[in-house]
């Protein structure tokens, strides 16, 4: 673990209670955040990426939702033990976070700026109403929203959805977080918005030197704006290293099969594109041994019998895969 | 030259707004004045971000809307104003593959009674021919016989998105319009489909016009492809051309915005500013004047028209076409 590193999962287990007994979501997954960095989480739906979101942010359905075991550590303190007063006050204030639907996630009968006042009385008690107004409005002009000044006074559904996200990043960003949680931010959007807002979330990542943690189904969004990458398969973490070494040598088969389903621009037009047959198991009836050994196309008799654990294959590169460590 | 299996002609579909008692009725132009042309076989790619019209245009095609103005001539046929009661027929022959498979799919019905609908309101076979039908149709877009007891939402996402598939192939259609048919499924899924499709369209030598925003999964399926932009189409011309030499500014921004998968291509990208008007009061000139980084005065007083730069090309752009003249 570098000095740098701001948050660090350790073993994290969620489970979810459900009228057919507990299911475990999270099946002990790791990672560290580093200050200043962007760390990719990526998985099909189902894969558990939402769920390490809202345990982190402490966000679990109650009382449905629990972590069952395992660390979050910011900053020397363990988020899974903090008091709910606690934890109150570190969200929004050291960690926030912005959802994949702004339309959802802004309150529709209050203005803009009214949810920006909100952040402020909660996190800046020391501001004035006027301080708060003016704040509320250099925040706005931060993220690139134009005529500030007016749009403080609109709703959410006068704007557009590209907006709606600048306002989304601008609440989360007001008490100026050192980490900000993204969960699909922008899938939602057309591609030249969400170019756009990831350009966004660069500059300001730039300008603060938080960590982002970007949660996305896209490979194509890691790619581009990611440093490291954690890839996630059916609550556990399968594959774990950073962006140049995973698309250039990726080792799990899983994220083989997802790199190779992704259309090229540079590809064949109509040639067949690979595939990773089958969809994600059902957390109920997940298969012994390795979870993705039913769609996977090196598996063999190990596989059924024991869960393959992650572990390093090399300097930042560890993966959960029997067939990998054969090969070294 | 095979014969267009589909051709369209200066096609309108305006929506009407309700003005007060004296102020003018206002429209949304959602479709302006669109042309082109499919041949069996052959897959048209639509593209452009949300509120460019190509939902519109998809449904105004299958008459789910009526048009405003403008032909539609399926087969060398003018259906632009056949009925309801006319449409019945031809609706064996044009079919429509929906982005979510969960709401177009009724989930009180078996996935079997779902996939006879098509042969009983036709009056097609016995019940005993349908259900064998049904099955054959199941082993073709990949589920299982079985399937055919089950419930919609017994299925994932992208087996939902076969049995949609299968529903559309069911009465051996020529056409089918595909809209955002890819859009919601998982990539891994998402590729099994579009294989599906590309297959299905061999062997069926079915004509496909697939609409998307993804310009990569547009790309991989098309033959040819046009770009609308608030209602009109900006820039149409075969694939290979489109994305070797893109005219149109929107059509380079649209190319450059996408996320390309290799960490070692990052940055360095014209980006787009602002956001797409509003379809109801579009701009005067050309409706991109407001966004494009290389706009003229000419452009914002006149509209460019839809011309031909070179054979199979075609782009409306004051810029692109002086460009091609010198």
């Amino acid at each position: 673990m570098n000095n740098d590193c701001i948050l660090s999962v350790k073993e994290l287990e969620t489970t979810f209670t459900t009228d057919d007994g507990d299911i475990r979501v999270l099946d002990g997954i790791s990672f560290d955040i580093t200050k200043g960095k962007t760390v990719g989480i990526v998985g099909e739906s189902g894969c558990g990426k939402s769920v390490t979101a809202a345990s982190i942010m402490g966000l679990l359905p109650h009382p449905y939702g629990k972590i069952t075991s395992g660390e979050i550590n910011y900053k020397g303190t363990d988020l899974v033990k903090m008091l709910p007063e606690e934890l109150y006050r570190t969200r929004g204030n050291e960690i926030s976070m912005i959802f994949q639907d702004p339309m959802t996630a802004l309150n529709p009968v209050h203005t803009v700026g009214k949810q920006l006042y909100e952040v402020f009385e909660l996190h800046r008690p020391d501001l004035s109403t006027s301080e708060q107004k003016l704040a509320a409005i250099e925040m706005l002009k931060r993220v690139g929203i134009p005529a500030a000044e007016e749009r403080i006074n609109v709703y959410p559904h006068e704007l557009s959805g590209g907006m709606r996200q600048r306002v989304m990043i601008a609440i989360a960003l007001a008490c100026e977080p050192e980490i900000l949680i993204a969960d699909e931010p922008t899938t939602a959007l057309d591609v030249t918005v969400q170019a756009q807002i990831l350009d966004l979330m660069a500059n300001m990542q730039a300008q603060s030197n938080m960590a982002i943690i970007l949660i996305t189904h896209d490979m194509g969004v890691v790619a581009e704006v990611c440093d490291e990458v954690v890839v996630m398969y059916a609550g556990h973490v399968v594959e774990k290293t950073d962006v140049f070494t995973l698309f250039a040598s990726p080792k799990h088969p899983y994220t083989q099969g997802l790199l190779q389903a992704i259309p090229r621009i540079d590809g064949i037009p109509k040639s067949t594109l690979g595939t990773i047959p089958g969809s994600v198991p059902n957390l109920r009836e997940m298969p012994s041994g390795c979870r993705f050994r039913n769609r996977c196309q090196y598996q063999t008799e190990q596989c059924a019998k024991d869960a393959p654990q992650l572990a390093s294959i090399s300097e930042n590169h560890a993966v959960s895969c029997f067939l990998v460590r054969e090969e070294i | 030259m095979t014969k267009a299996i589909l051709e369209v002609i200066n096609l309108k579909q305006y929506y009407p707004l309700r003005g007060g008692l004296f102020s003018k009725t206002k429209y949304v132009y959602a479709v302006d004045d669109v042309s082109f042309s499919v041949k069996a076989g052959e897959t048209l790619g639509l593209v452009g971000e949300s509120g460019c019209g190509k939902s519109s245009l998809g449904r105004s095609l299958l008459k789910l809307l009526e048009p405003t103005s403008g032909q539609i001539i399926y087969n060398g046929q003018d259906i632009t104003h056949f009925t309801p009661k006319q449409m019945v027929s031809l609706r064996k022959e044009m079919q429509i593959i929906f982005q979510d498979p969960m709401e177009s799919l009724n989930s009180r019905h078996t996935v079997g009674s779902i996939l006879e609908e098509p042969f009983e309101i036709h009056k097609i076979g016995t019940k005993k021919e349908r259900q064998q039908k049904v099955r054959n149709l199941l082993i073709k877009v990949g589920l299982s016989a079985s399937a055919a007891e089950r419930y919609p939402h017994e299925f994932s996402g992208g087996q939902r998105q076969r049995i949609g598939i299968a529903r559309a192939i069911a009465l051996n259609p020529k056409l089918i319009i595909c809209d955002e048919a890819v859009s919601a499924l998982d990539v891994s899924v998402q590729s099994q489909i579009i294989n599906l499709l590309i297959e299905l369209q061999k062997t069926m030598n079915l004509a496909l016009i697939f609409i998307a925003h993804d310009l990569s999964v547009v790309r991989h399926i098309s033959d040819n492809i046009a770009v609308m932009y608030l209602g009109k189409v900006v820039e149409m011309s075969d694939t290979q051309s489109l994305f070797a030499n893109p005219q149109h500014p929107y059509t380079r921004a649209l190319i450059a915005a996408i996320p390309l998968p290799d960490p070692r291509l990052r940055g360095k990208r014209k980006l787009l500013k602002g956001d797409v008007p509003s379809p109801m009061s579009p701009p005067d000139g050309c409706h991109f004047a407001s966004r494009c980084y290389l706009s003229t005065l000419k452009c914002t007083v006149s509209y460019p028209d839809l011309k031909m730069s070179s054979a199979n090309h075609s782009v409306a752009c004051h810029l692109a076409m002086e460009e091609a003249s010198t």
